[in-house]
């Protein structure tokens, strides 16, 4: 089969026919003759090798004391960062790396020019000889034999039996690496519950404003937290983490509203999470012509006009939306938590 | 002859070629972050009186033919009534219109037409509708914000601009081929004009989701770190970890190529 | 003991080397090595550019640990880097700035860490490729090829929690995307996030956490490992490239003393001196860029360092939704609704899995497939081994693409191209680039095997053109001599072996599927020049030089 695609056999470059390999072999000639090195057989080019691993070694000390100037010729902590900085930074780093490189490459070159560079051969020896495995099965069924492992099988089963479970405790210790002190149940319900609730105020991320309705113009696009994030003491980043919501204004004309979902927003005015459902990145990113949302992180990209579905990238599911209202002032909030758990899908959401 | 072959063979030589390298590389670097601090230097705000009339002939020699004859828009043109004068000034000012061509998006590109022209083609523009207007001096004067306000500028930038434009203004990709431009080098009032109309896909920042203080906190923050550089040497694009990988793989491990092939050479 | 006459040093050296030895018998180790020999190839010198920059991390990391402080504690910042001053931030983040900032060659350190640490993966994986592709891994140092992958792995393990140490905006971020994959895992993984965070993402516990994996546990295992990495390699003796004068029983190099300690310990010091150099010259992971780790934030160009780039790369490429069908199943069981989150299981692990596996269990595949049991000491070169050349061809494009996909936002905004087609592309090279890398790269391979026999036969082209009298023109060749020679006839390839019957005399279907791995393998294979066949050619010249003479008349 070969030969044919190769070409034909008795020329070079053909395919050898399957099992049919000529079974003698050249011989091996051996090392080759060794041809001397300059600096082996001129005495000069041999000093000359040896004032350039000189050089090489004075440029390391020179290195060095580039490294002091740095260190201490430059200033002190906390000086302007653009350019002082980044000089020490400099000076320190080629200080550093002209020192280590003299060293370095002086004694290699010393090594390539000066020392002998004979190749020489050494032979292997076997890795398991057969005389030493002999002896050691011997010793070790010695060892069995006296232990009694073999004859006591009670003896070794218990033994076995209580290795095995020995080791538990020290696994379930790490139970309460989640320190909430919670029960199983409780701490997966944790992530379907934000700080979002009935009249919950949604304000500016950072600033923790109020937003009006009339604030949110066609094309803008708000970064929201719930009011009195700000204010949490304990376990801030963690509410923020499933609370942030990212507000729009779409042409009514333009919006798809699913039943169920007509008076989730207010005038066109939409919020959705903003942790993608894919691995949690947040879908900062909007597109006001195009009404997308890109997750910068694996490139999710959801359709705002069709209740945040996923258009495009690995995520799974939509966007949640976040029910909202105006309240007498005219300031938006929310109409109750998120209808399902936001961010990352898990086992358990079912 | 001879003797010149057997010099660059010299280990020396490698040594001096790297030397060459490291000093050539910063040496670059350090023209090229001068050079950034100058084309700083030639952005000063002018503020040009437009006049109505010119913009309106302007307009229906280069603009109509996408916008409409009366800036109501077509199919290849979004209206321009009640975009403002602004965002004349941004489209135009940074060379982004008129578009050479229809593509994703209309990238910035050499200026076409002088202050005097934008300020007549913003005018006319003004006149169509009301919308934001140009910013004065005042509004985009980053002269007196504090160190701390300059703090809050950062904060503001990375939740309402980092994730398209990067948190060092390097930019970043958007959908199907549109991007978010690099913010180095753009001057104070057109980033001003960009955040109150939200060119193409950009939002819209208006004043009440970032007030003009807080416009102008961000606008001082990305002066900042635009002027102070990047203390830990070249920032290979500030565009992080991809960057940097490519840098080990290309400069790093070619290098360790270069040493170990020269440590296990036979000398001469 | 005392019967002998002990030996007297003369001089200072000599009497405290000699107190050495006769309490710890030192001499025996000096004998052992003094005079090992070490091949010289500059490829064989990757395990060492991981190794020293191993050690260039743990003397950085060392003074890195005294200043930074692992808690996520609430704190504002009030140090020298004015865009962040008055921050709140964790004080984790905060000694990050303080070593860049306020402690001299600080800043040096940190990047001298982190460009070390790339570099030392990217060490490792050259070491690899390289062991992979000359059949270093064939027995007897499977095992230690095992031990080599553990210490990829654990090279990744490493860069990752340390990656996430100063809990900055960029590190936050790659967190709450582990803490996405690990949600994932079915049954145990929302459990083990909160385990793992100590709670909910974030959490105040994860950074301490990861510090002492970092600084402690991952250092200390990789230590355990590269001893007995190195213990094998002095068991094993070393492999060589095959040349005249090197047999399967001999090792030709230098010895350790003093050519190969010379330049391998100077080699330490050229490692230190390119990363010092690079640190000088080059920023990496400017933190004070990215601003402290909050959940709402976050940056274009949000990605992980190099090595971890294929993982995300992975996730990247898979399409979540494909029409109305979504990865994501919800299936009813009998006690409530569960989430399989196929969409970022797959990606996460799937690739991972594959490649890792297929990377431990190689020399056995091998050894399966060739029925080549031997010891092997003398290495292949890549085109001598065809179809693992292909194989291993076939993984660096596998690999490189989830890589390359890492970057697709980089890729479209550099080349102007849409972010969405980027992916499209890289899904269908992800799925065909593999089987296209591996037929190219078995045919170049024999392509090249052809050129050896060629030269081999008909000698080098010497780019010397004659005329002869009668006016034709031919190119000289030259033959080559028995040194050059040998390198190129001097190699094994294995062949294909049908399947055998076993003892019974039946042949098993594992025996088949054997067979038909081996077929597809190594059916096309290109043999060593044989010296009978060298001297047909040489009679053939002769007579072609006959024929020439009469066909000019």
């Amino acid at each position: 089969m070969g030969d044919e695609r190769h070409g034909d056999p008795k020329h070079s470059g053909a395919v050898d026919p399957v099992g049919q390999g000529d079974v003698n072999q050249f011989t091996n000639p051996g090392l080759p003759p060794h041809p001397p090195r300059i600096t082996d057989t001129n005495p000069q080019a041999e000093k000359r090798a040896e004032r350039q691993v000189m050089v090489l070694f004075i440029i390391s000390v020179i290195g060095t004391v580039l490294f002091f100037f740095g260190y201490f010729g430059v200033g002190h902590t906390g000086i302007e960062i653009g350019t002082k900085l980044r000089l020490q930074n400099t000076l320190i780093g080629l200080g550093t790396a002209f020192a280590m490189l003299g060293i370095g490459l002086g004694i290699i070159h010393w090594a390539k020019a000066l020392m002998p560079d004979h190749e020489t051969a050494e032979s292997r020896h076997e890795i398991a000889p057969e005389s030493q495995r002999a002896e050691a099965q011997e010793i070790i069924e010695q060892v069995l034999e006296e232990s009694g492992m073999k004859r006591r099988k009670v003896l070794r089963n218990t033994l076995l039996g209580a290795a095995a479970i020995a080791p538990l405790p020290a696994i379930f210790m790490f139970r309460d690496l989640d320190r909430s002190q919670l029960g199983a149940h409780a701490m997966v319900d944790r992530l379907r519950h934000t700080m979002w609730s009935e009249g919950v105020r949604l304000v500016r991320d950072p600033s923790g404003l109020p937003i009006k309705a009339s604030d949110v113009q066609l094309g803008s696009a708000f970064h929201v937290i719930p009011e009195g994030l700000n204010e949490l003491h304990e376990g801030k980043l963690n509410e923020k983490a499933k609370a942030v919501v990212l507000l729009m204004r779409l042409p009514k004309d333009k919006m798809t509203v699913s039943p169920g979902r007509e008076t989730w927003n207010v005038d066109g005015i939409v919020a959705y999470s903003k942790i993608c459902t894919h691995v949690g990145c947040p879908v900062a990113l909007y597109e006001q012509q195009t009404h997308h949302l890109l997750c910068p992180c694996h490139q999710s990209t959801f359709d705002l006009t069709q209740e945040c579905k996923v258009i495009f990238g690995p995520a799974g599911h939509a966007l949640p939306q976040l029910p909202i209202k105006m309240d007498d002032e005219g300031y938006l909030v929310a109409q109750s938590d998120f209808q399902e758990p936001v961010g990352p899908s898990y086992w358990e959401r079912g | 002859m001879k003797a010149l072959s057997q010099r660059r063979r010299s280990p020396l030589a490698v040594f001096a070629l790297l030397v060459i390298g490291l000093l050539v590389t910063g040496g670059l670097y350090a023209v090229a972050s001068g050079s950034v601090s100058k084309a700083q230097a030639d952005e000063t705000t002018q503020t040009v009186n437009g006049s109505v009339e010119n913009g309106s002939k302007l307009f229906a020699a280069n603009c109509a033919t996408c916008h409409g004859l009366a800036a109501e828009g077509s199919d290849s043109g979004p209206s321009l009534v009640g975009v403002g004068a602004a965002a004349v000034d941004f489209q135009v000012g940074t060379g982004r219109m008129p578009m050479q061509m229809q593509g994703p998006q209309a990238p910035s590109k050499p200026v076409q037409f002088d202050e005097q022209q934008t300020a007549d083609l913003a005018a006319y523009v003004a006149s169509l509708g009301a919308g934001p207007a140009i910013p004065d001096e005042e509004t985009i004067d980053i002269s007196g914000v504090s160190d701390e306000e300059l703090a809050n500028g950062g904060t503001i930038f990375r939740v309402n601009c980092a994730m398209c434009h990067n948190a060092a203004a390097a930019g970043g990709a958007l959908t199907r081929g549109k991007f978010a431009p690099s913010l180095a080098g753009v001057s104070e009032q057109h980033i001003y004009e960009a955040m109150v109309t939200g060119p193409q896909n950009m939002p819209v920042f208006n004043d009440s989701n970032i007030t003009r203080e807080q416009k102008k906190q961000v606008i001082a923050y990305l002066k900042h770190i635009e002027a102070q550089g990047s203390p830990g040497g070249q920032a290979l694009g500030s565009l992080g970890p991809v960057s940097e990988g490519l840098f080990i793989w290309t400069a790093g491990i070619g290098l360790m190529v270069a040493f170990t092939i020269w440590i296990t050479s036979r000398h001469a | 003991m005392s019967q002998t006459t002990e030996y007297t040093p003369k001089t200072d050296v000599g009497r405290i080397a000699n107190f050495v030895n006769q309490r710890t018998g030192a001499a025996a180790a000096v004998k052992e090595f003094g005079r090992k020999i070490f091949p010289d190839h500059w490829s064989f010198m990757f395990g060492e550019v991981a190794l020293y920059s191993f050690i260039i991390l743990l003397l950085s990391g060392t003074f890195l640990t005294f200043f930074f402080d692992p808690s996520m504690a609430e704190t504002h910042y009030d140090g020298s880097y004015v865009p962040l001053r008055g921050i709140e931030m964790s004080v984790a983040y905060s000694s990050s700035l303080d070593i860049s900032f306020d402690v001299r060659g600080g800043l040096f350190m940190r990047q001298v860490h982190h460009w070390a640490a790339l570099l030392f993966v990217a060490g490792m994986s050259v070491h690899m490729l390289r062991v992979f592709f000359t059949g270093a891994f064939r027995r007897p140092r499977e095992l230690n090829w095992v031990v080599g992958g553990v210490l990829l792995i654990l090279g990744m393990a490493a860069g990752f929690t340390g990656y996430s140490l100063p809990d900055d905006l960029l590190s936050g971020n790659g967190l709450r995307i582990i803490d996405g994959v690990i949600k994932a895992i079915p049954v145990v993984g929302t459990y083990i996030s909160f385990f793992l965070f100590g709670g909910e993402f974030p959490g105040t516990a994860i950074i301490g956490r990861l510090y002492v994996l970092h600084i402690l546990l991952v250092p200390a295992i990789i230590l355990l490992m590269v001893v007995l990495h190195l213990m094998m390699v002095v068991i094993h003796k070393h492999t060589q490239y095959p040349g005249p004068g090197r047999t399967e029983d001999n090792v030709v190099g230098f010895p350790v003393g003093p050519v190969y300690a010379a330049k391998a310990g100077g080699f330490f010091f050229v490692v230190f001196g390119a990363i010092a150099a690079i640190a000088a010259l080059f920023q990496i992971n400017p933190i004070w860029n990215y601003g402290p780790y909050d959940p709402s934030p976050v940056s274009a160009g949000t990605q992980p360092d190099w090595y971890i780039g294929w993982v995300d790369g992975a996730l990247r490429l898979m399409p979540g939704v494909l029409g109305d069908f979504s990865f994501e199943r919800n299936v009813a069981f009998p006690w409530g609704h569960n989430t399989f989150v196929f969409n970022v299981l797959l990606p996460a692990l799937g690739p991972a899995l594959f490649l890792l596996g297929l990377l431990f269990a190689w020399p056995w595949i091998e050894r399966w497939i060739t029925k080549d049991n031997r010891e092997h000491h003398i290495l292949d070169r890549p085109r001598n081994a065809p179809f693992r050349t292909a194989v291993g061809a076939a993984g660096v494009v596998f690999y490189c693409t989830m890589w390359a996909a890492a970057s697709s936002d980089l890729i479209a905004t550099h080349f102007h191209v849409s972010l969405n087609d980027v992916t499209y592309w890289l899904r269908t090279i992800f799925i065909i680039g593999p089987f296209i890398a591996f037929w190219i790269t078995r045919r170049l391979c024999l392509s090249l095997q052809r050129k050896d026999r060629e030269t081999v036969l008909h000698g080098r082209e010497a780019g010397v053109i004659m005329m002869s009298p009668e006016g034709g023109y031919s190119e000289k060749h030259e033959q080559l001599n028995e040194y050059k020679r040998w390198r190129l006839v001097s190699f094994d390839t294995p062949q294909y072996i049908p399947a055998q019957p076993d003892e019974d005399g039946k042949i098993t279907k594992k025996e088949k599927r054997r067979a038909k791995w081996s077929k597809f393998f190594l059916e096309d294979r290109v043999a060593p020049v044989t010296p009978a066949e060298l001297a047909a050619a040489h009679d053939h010249h002769e007579v072609e030089g006959g024929d020439h003479k009469s066909l000019g008349h």
